[in-house]
This record gives structure tokens, sequence and C-alpha cells, in this order.
């Protein structure tokens, strides 16, 4: 089966694709995009997230084929270039990383927070998360770092 | 394996006809975990997110026809004044990437004891639509469309297109048993909803028997106890009674997730506590 859709605002195409594969396979292993991880398959740890038509979602419980003609945005596709997204720079700044394995879905999972709500409640931040699992951090330096590209979004 | 994806829903019906052995697909937080590990391998996918009635809802003689792809987070923004219980029911489903792809219609597809709509659709006396290429539409009140652990009253050649919900009229209550707040498969789940308009009440019990399923002889009792002309204070033994009674109806086992005993006394916990808030709701209502 083939497969085109938008990735990260480019057109790209996937030929071959198995009927019952996940769009995240799909991404990582036929497009070279390893941003999203590949951990629970099942939704339970979020480290997948991607945007699909805008919308924050796991890319393994997305079939391929569901995604022909949407809009993908994955964590590589938030970066202006070289430049971090100041919520890449804020993880980075927060210590919001360490093994880095849960990173890019909770970076996509918090850039869809703050695109919504500029300026997000603690219980707002844990709510927006819940679908996000990290092993390492305590959350707390993670809930630090949401605070803080808050802050930056708000000055700016 | 092929991959089907109907645009219209009289296609999408044609195809469920000629392909029994296909597995309808929407939001994929069930059918895409059964594909990932391997426990499922169908002839084909049905795809049904590229159907725009599945997506839709509408009000006609105060009875919302919710469309089958509708997500739960458009349940929680749109029709949480509408149907307050689905919408209770629709925030406690897994996390915001789950709930913004998971369906109602995917819920009730999947039949699972656990899902977390079945109870408030239970208590709400819901029906579900569904239709078929060769015989048309029909209606299943939601009480019959369980008929055993993930199994449904479904023919192979039918597919989910709505369910039919009344609009509240009176309070209504979720509650679930879980470890945590997110990502969590239900323990015990009960849902209430208090008809005023006439006397009665209605309840569904979750992850407690085979089906999901209703505490009947509970709400017989609780609606000819309760003090609906005067709605004063419930008194505690009723709201007890009423706990005691809806444990009764369910058929629980042990699992991974909790043992039936647990099941039963969480049950006889949840029923008294939502009957509690929600008679306090309809007294500060009048």
């Amino acid at each position: 089966m083939r497969v085109t859709t938008t990735v990260n605002g480019t057109e790209r195409t996937a030929d071959d694709v198995w009927p019952g594969e996940s769009l995240l396979h799909l991404l990582r292993e036929r497009l070279g995009l390893p941003g999203a991880k590949n951990a629970c398959e099942q939704g339970e740890c979020g480290s997948c997230t991607v945007y699909l038509d805008g919308e924050p979602v796991c890319a393994c419980l997305v079939a391929a084929g569901q995604a022909i003609g949407r809009k993908v945005t994955t964590v590589e596709g938030l970066a202006a270039g070289q430049a971090l997204h100041p919520v890449q720079e804020a993880f980075v700044e927060a210590g919001a990383v360490q093994c880095g394995f849960c990173t890019p879905g909770l970076v996509v999972a918090a850039h869809d927070l703050l695109a919504r709500v500029p300026e997000p409640s603690d219980p707002e931040i844990r709510e927006a998360l819940a679908g996000n699992l990290c092993r390492c951090t305590g959350y707390e330096k993670i809930l630090d770092a949401v605070r803080l590209a808050a802050r930056r979004q708000a000055a700016r | 394996m092929d991959f089907l994806q109907p645009s219209s829903w009289d296609d999408a019906l044609a195809v469920r006809a000629e392909r029994p052995d296909a597995l309808p697909i929407a939001g994929g937080t069930d059918v895409m975990v059964e594909l990932n590990f391997d426990r499922r391998r169908p002839g084909a996918l049905l795809d049904l997110t590229r159907i725009p009635e599945l997506r839709e809802w509408s009000v006609a003689d105060e009875v919302v026809r919710l469309g089958a792809g509708v997500p739960y987070a458009r349940v929680i923004t749109e029709l949480g004044n509408r149907l307050p219980g689905l919408a209770m029911a629709a925030r406690t489903v897994g996390s915001p990437q789950i709930r913004v792809r998971g369906t109602v219609g995917g819920n009730l597809g999947s039949a699972s004891p656990a899902g977390d709509a079945h109870p408030p659709l239970l208590a709400a006396g819901a029906e579900v639509e569904v239709a078929s290429a060769a015989r048309g539409t029909r209606r299943i009140p939601v009480a019959e469309f369980f008929t055993g652990v993930k199994r449904n009253a479904l023919e192979p050649d039918e597919l989910i297109a709505a369910v039919h919900v009344r609009t509240a009229r009176g309070p209504q209550q979720f509650c679930k048993v879980g470890t945590r707040n997110a990502m969590v498969i239900s323990v015990s789940a009960f849902a209430l909803a208090l008809h005023p308009d006439r006397q009665a009440v209605g309840t569904g019990i979750g992850s407690a028997a085979p089906t999901p399923r209703r505490a009947a002889e509970a709400e017989e009792f609780l609606a000819g106890e309760l003090d609906w002309a005067t709605r004063g204070p419930l008194p505690e033994g009723l709201a007890r009674a009423f706990g005691e009674r809806v444990a009764a109806a369910a058929a629980p086992i042990d699992d991974v997730r909790g043992t039936a005993a647990y099941r039963r006394h969480s049950l006889t916990v949840l029923a008294r506590r939502a009957v509690t808030w929600a008679w306090d709701d309809l007294r500060r209502a009048a």
C-alpha cells in the first residue's frame, strides 16, 4: 500500500506499507524520523506523541493509512532550523531531560498545551501531561520546564 | 491484509457486507494495540475515519444522536450539558492523546466490560443505532447490546452508526476506581442517572460482570424510596441500602486489576456516593 502524507510541511510518500502498520512505524522506519519514540505500543506512555491534523495523538495507535492526506507534525518539526523551540529550550534549561526517551513526546504534549492555554495552572499542566510517562525525572523538572516556557512565551 | 477506506456511509456498509473478515477501526485505541502485539490479524482494516456523517451529532425531540465517530474530547467540550454522565465518563478515559482519538462507537464495538462509556449509556437508557446494506437501520437498547465479554449484538454485516441518548432531565454521576486518575482501566465503575420527570432511576455497572449491566432491582428500589415530591434530605440508610443492592447486581471475578470481593465492596461505596451527590444536586436545583 502507498501512503502519502504531509510531514513537517513536506509531502512524503512511502510504498509497500503493510496495512496494519502504525503511523509511528511509518515515521521511524520508512521516513527516517526517529524523534517519536517506540516504547509501549499501546498508548500508555505517550513517548510517540505527534500532531495529526493539529491534534496530539499517540502515533502507535494511528494506522499508517489513516494518515493518508493528513498533516503530521513530529518533534523534528517544532524547531525553526537550528534554533530550538522555546519549549525545547526550557526542557534543557530546567533539567527536564535525563535519559531523553520520553522527552520528544513530552515536548509535543507541552507544546500543544501552551498553544491552547498560554498560562496554564499546575493542575492544567498535570492533566495535559497525564498521558506521558517519565521514569527518570520524577516529573518536577518537567513541570518546571513547562512553567518556564509559559513565562517566556508570555514575556514575548 | 487490505486497508479499506470508504469515504461515505453507504460505501462503508457495502464494504462491510462484502468483507466480513474486515475489522472496523475508528480511533484505533483498541484495534492498533491488538495489531501491534500480534493478537489479531484480520483480513482487512475497515477505516471509518473518512466518513463525515460519523463525526456529527444532532438533537431531535431532546434526544441526542451521537455519531459513532465523535471522539471523547468532543463529548466533553460539546455535550457536557446535555449528556453529563457520558461526559464525566469521557473525562476519565485514558489521556488527552487517547480522548482526542477514541470514540463512543469504538467503545461499543470493542464491548469491553470495562468500557467507560457503557455505564452512563446504560443509566441513561441509550439505544445503539446499527445498520447494514441489506436490512437498513435498527436500534438496539444498550442493555441488550452487550452479549458477552467483548461481544456485542452486531451482525457480521453491520456497523455502528450512532448512539441515541435522551438529554438529561436530572443529575447524573459517574465514578470509577483505578490506581491513578489518568490512563486507567477501571477496577470497577458505576453510573447513576436520576429522572425526576418520571420519578425513575437509571444505573450502569462497569468492570464487575462479564458485560456492563444495569442494577435493575436497585433502580426500582431507589425510585420507590426517594422523596421525589418534597426532595428532603437523603437518609443515610437509604444510600447504603442502594449501594448494597447495586453490589448485589454485579457478578465480578478476581483478576489482575482487583478481586471480586473488592469490586463488590467498591460498588457499594461508589453507588452510595453517587446517589448522595446526585440527590444533593437535585435538591440544589429545586
